[in-house]
């Protein structure tokens, strides 16, 4: 049967991965290389590396890290971060990255999922979104709004639909990140992964809020998300990857052991 | 398919296949060795051996994206060394339907019990990318290169 995912989330700010709390990145958690070396070993399903800086310098360095990184790891790598246009893909997958996550940009040049889907395929295009909750009233449906430039800008896009856009357009998979639960440790967003699990067919990354290993329990099952990121939860080895994995299985979860 | 005709890829290929080369087709290299694919339209495949293509069904998520587990059907000297239901990495939204049980080596489940590993004489295809399966996948790759 298809295992659960468990995937790693590496920030990558000037060539170190940084932790992000609440979209704000501030403690240094380590050498990046170092790091996905060690999550490797310890059976990491994927590797995600993001670019917090996002400009061409950082961009460059991160590439350099996929470089060095995919020489010694023979899991699939996805970067995403800052990634503007298709050329910007491209240039990804060409520097030895297996998958992309396109955030902003697909709000503000949606061709850029359709373009990069048919040339490179939709298995390596993800569809990364970050959200937060609408204040709605009692008895109401729940509902979010897309943000962008790193969860500053809101869009005034409602999420369950652009999800279904992003599919529609080639997306093959994609990362939910929620705003309101990001750095805070106190579990994902369950509803949201629910939600947009029976809104679309492409599996679901569940993002932002992983705090303990029931929270990842929870995001796998009753959330409907068929891989969970996390990373700070990882980076200052409160759990080991093989931690989390048994804990899993011991649940039921199917995993990779 | 058509990038492979027009760089003159599948004639070298045939020929290459006849002098007696091993051959490996990785994720759609498996399903364009099977002579049909429902892939974006019809597509005629390399005919290397008998069989079609097929979009997973809508009980799943699709594509299949992670990894999942091989159930060996018959030995054969690429699998040495990689146990029974062994994981692999698999991102794909279409499988193979081989014609011959025979070329089957190993199936996968997802929903439905498909083809994962073909094989016959040499001319091997596997649905997952062993070059992203750590240990099992690189075993697989060192047991295909032993060959040539």
């Amino acid at each position: 049967m298809l295992a659960k995912r468990i995937i790693p989330c590496l920030d990558v700010k000037n060539g170190r991965n940084v932790r992000g709390v609440r979209f704000s990145a501030d403690l240094d958690a380590g050498d990046p290389v170092e790091l996905a070396a060690r999550y490797d070993r310890e059976g990491a399903d994927e590797l995600v590396f993001y670019d917090i800086t996002a400009s061409s310098d950082g961009r460059a360095i991160v590439m350099d890290l996929v470089r060095q990184v995919s020489e010694q790891v023979f899991i699939p790598l996805t970067v995403g971060g800052g990634i503007r246009t298709f050329e910007d893909v491209r240039a990804i997958l060409k520097g030895g990255a297996d998958k992309v996550s396109i955030n902003s940009a697909h709000v503000h040049t949606p061709e850029i999922i359709n373009q990069s889907a048919e040339s490179f395929g939709s298995q390596c295009i993800v569809g990364a979104i970050d959200a937060l909750r609408r204040p709605v009233a009692e008895g109401e449906k729940p509902s979010w709004e897309i943000y962008i430039n790193g969860g500053r800008t809101a869009t005034g896009i409602d999420a369950l639909e652009w999800v279904e856009e992003l599919v529609a357009r080639g997306a093959g998979e994609l990362v939910l990140n929620s705003i309101d639960a990001d750095g805070t440790k106190a579990g994902y967003d369950l509803e949201l992964n629910r939600e947009v699990a029976h809104r679309v067919e492409v599996p679901i990354v569940a993002s932002g809020g992983a705090g303990n290993m029931e929270h990842i329990y929870e995001v796998l099952t009753a959330g409907e998300a068929s891989a969970a990121l996390a990373a700070s939860i990882f980076h200052f080895e409160q759990h080991s990857i093989p931690e989390v994995k048994e804990f899993l299985a011991k649940r039921g979860v199917v995993v990779r052991l | 398919m058509r990038n492979l005709r027009e760089g003159g890829w599948v004639e070298l290929i045939h020929r290459e296949i006849d002098a007696g080369k091993p051959f490996l087709g990785i994720c759609v290299g498996l399903q364009l060795m099977f002579a049909a694919s429902e892939e974006m339209g019809q597509h005629e495949g390399l005919g290397l051996l008998p069989g079609r293509c097929l979009r997973f069904p809508r009980s799943e998520r699709v594509p299949q994206i992670g990894w999942n587990q091989i159930n060996i059907k018959r030995q054969t000297p690429l699998l040495a060394g990689v146990p029974e239901n062994s994981f692999f990495y698999f991102v794909h939204s279409y499988y193979v339907v081989a014609d011959s049980d025979s070329d089957c080596i190993a199936t996968t489940d997802y929903g439905i019990d498909y083809l994962s590993i073909a094989g016959r004489d040499g001319v091997y295809g596997v649905q997952f990318h062993p070059e992203k399966s750590q240990d099992h996948g690189l075993r697989l790759l060192k047991n295909f290169a032993e060959m040539s």
